[in-house]
């Protein structure tokens, strides 16, 4: 109400002040008033309305997982989930990391070293997302006998997307390396990733 | 509606005359389908594909709303419940069946009913909103289709799901919060299943106001015909009832026997076999592909597999794909020529015959794997579809010398049937 009073209040003082010449009158100015105030209250009743939409408070609360790397020896990955997505837990060879190390960083894509990319020096894990970053498949190479493309990491069998020892974008569509999620080791074995 | 000469709504039944003038529905469906609408009297059966386009949806809607009495939109049980559909509930295999493949039959005859529209433009001025409203139908049914694959909650239904939402993803900045909201989570999972299935429940009828939107804007102008000359006279026309009742009633004839040859026999020729699989998101099928319908654009998304400048390829791709449907907004003023069928215009007929072949081929790589030589026939196949539309249309338009044209549509169909077709005009 004391809205209603407001704006009659100053439509009244606009309708004093000269507006009579100019042609804006004090029922122009109850329209605007009334429609915008309408206006704010479609986008009030919208927000809720889209925001629904967004993940529920259960769907985030799944946000961490931990992984115990004991078993996982070089060479060899394993495939877990974290937020519902496949994650790849990766022990790399020497060779792998050295094949990695080799590339010249300029080159690529997505430009990152392997040091980038892994957490407190240890390069020999390798904990990425398996979603390609193409359009969400899972790609291969993270279990045995597994196509791994052509440079030895991981292959998108969706739409061609190369990825290298260190899942750096190297051919196909895909726009950027594999994503790496925020992680932490939480001993020399184990690791908790969100 | 359209003519001076349409028939009057003269209802003869007390009944009818009682509700006429209270509410006039039977005198609206009279102008709208029956004999006061007058139609040119040359249509081809090419003109049938609209109407069964109508009749596709109203089969969509009616074993849709059948089966959702024993579909449970959740992870948990959406798998099961469609394979009990499939053998526990009564009828419910043919039911399903009949949904299936009666959305691959929809896209075949609007495929038809749009290919018809290019082929004697039918999207010329004074039609072009008929036009603008046909592809709002189409781009809705695209959407439809897409969350009904994904409510069976199999390999390809959350593979489909993850890939087409990931399309969002593509868009800067805001790609990914987009994705997220649209699926309620970071991955396909109840929230999306459940939106999937509301919208898919609603966007049907929402698909039936726009088809009223689409008839009501086609009856301004009355329907176009096989020779592209407006109508100029009663002798031109025949009333819809009975005339193109029957036509469009044996068309529907032959649709229905089609149909039923393919929900009988081989119900699982368009279907993919992973579908049969539950949504496992940790395994994603050796080879994804979109129902057929989606081929052509699937290719032309696929086929950018390089950066250009500091848009990366993916972001291309999405574009590309989203601006090969959005292109045809455009087509009523892209294709300047002044004659409207492809009949009479030697050169444009030419273009439209390569266009087919090369929506055909863009369908076929689609549905083939991201591998060569499909990647590069379908970079060929997509620099040739913005072609036709961009720079071939336009061209032709200006260098083209169309035939000449008959003086009306009847002088037409009697050149057509000499005497023969004179002694049959109807005594209307």
């Amino acid at each position: 109400m004391a809205t209603l009073e407001e704006t009659g209040a100053q439509a009244h003082s606009t309708a004093e002040g000269g507006a009579g010449e100019e042609g804006v009158r004090r029922r122009d100015f109850i329209n605007i008033a009334a429609v915008s105030f309408a206006g704010v209250g479609v986008v009030a009743v919208a927000l809720p309305l889209v925001n629904q939409m967004n993940p529920s408070a259960d769907v985030l609360a799944l946000a961490s997982t931990e992984v115990d790397l004991s078993a996982i020896k070089p060479g060899q990955a394993i495939k877990t989930t974290y937020r519902s997505q496949p994650l790849f837990v990766r022990h790399l060879t020497p060779k792998e990391i050295e094949e990695a190390d080799a590339v010249d960083v300029a080159t690529l894509r997505d430009p990152q070293t392997l040091e980038q990319r892994t957490v407190g020096g240890k390069k020999e894990w390798l904990i990425t997302m398996g979603v390609c970053t193409h359009l969400g498949c899972v790609p291969l190479g993270a279990a045995e006998g597994e196509n791994r493309g052509e440079f030895g990491g991981y292959f998108c069998p969706c739409h061609g997307s190369h990825y290298d020892t260190a899942a750096r974008i190297r051919k196909g569509p895909a726009p950027k390396n594999l994503e790496v999620p925020t992680y932490s080791f939480t001993s020399d074995t184990a690791i908790l990733v969100g | 509606m359209s003519f001076p000469w349409a028939n009057e709504y003269t209802p003869k039944a007390p009944l009818m005359q009682w509700l006429d003038e209270r509410l006039p529905l039977p005198r609206f469906v009279y102008n709208a389908v029956g004999g006061g609408y007058p139609v040119p009297r040359n249509l081809n059966y090419f003109w049938n594909f609209g109407v069964l386009s109508g009749l596709a949806l109203v089969i969509q809607l009616v074993t849709g709303i059948i089966m959702a009495m024993h579909y449970g939109a959740n992870e948990l049980v959406a798998f099961g419940s469609v394979e009990h559909v499939m053998r526990d509930v009564n009828s419910g295999w043919m039911l399903r069946y009949a949904h299936a493949n009666g959305a691959s039959f929809f896209f075949i005859v609007v495929y038809l009913h749009i290919f018809r529209g290019l082929f004697f433009g039918s999207y010329k001025a004074p039609r072009e909103m008929v036009w603008l409203l046909g592809l709002v139908i189409f781009v809705l049914m695209m959407a439809t289709a897409f969350m009904g694959y994904v409510l069976p909650w199999g390999q390809m239904s959350y593979w489909g799901a993850k890939v087409i939402t990931g399309l969002f993803g593509a868009i800067p900045v805001v790609g990914e919060p987009i994705q997220t909201w649209l699926l309620g989570g970071f991955a396909p999972g109840n929230a999306a299943l459940n939106r999937f299935f509301s919208l898919h429940y609603l966007l049907p009828f929402v698909i039936a106001g726009v088809i009223i939107l689409h008839i009501w804007a086609l009856h301004i102008p009355g329907s176009s015909n096989p020779t592209g000359v407006e109508v100029k006279g009663p002798q031109d026309t025949v009333p819809f009832h009975p005339y193109y009742t029957a036509k469009d009633g044996f068309g529907a004839g032959i649709f229905l026997i089609v149909f039923a040859i393919l929900l009988f026999y081989p119900p699982n020729y368009m279907g993919h076999p992973d579908n049969y699989i539950e949504a496992n998101p940790l395994s994603t099928p050796a080879h994804i592909v979109p129902e057929w319908y989606f081929w052509p654009f699937y290719a032309i998304l696929r086929a950018f597999t390089f950066d250009f400048f500091f848009v990366p390829a993916k972001l291309l791709g999405v574009i590309a794909m989203f601006a090969s449907i959005g292109l045809m907004f455009f087509l009523p003023w892209l294709d300047t020529s002044p004659v409207r069928s492809g009949h009479y215009r030697p050169m444009f007929k030419k273009f439209f015959w390569i266009l087919v072949a090369d929506v055909l081929i863009l369908g076929y790589c689609g549905g083939a794997p991201a591998a060569e030589p499909f990647v590069m026939i379908s970079q060929v196949a997509a620099a040739y579809y913005f072609a036709h539309f961009l720079i071939i249309l336009p061209l032709i338009a200006m260098f083209e010398k169309p035939l000449p044209l008959p003086g009306s549509l009847t002088e037409a169909v009697l050149a057509k049937h000499g005497e023969h077709g004179a002694a049959a005009v109807p005594a209307e």
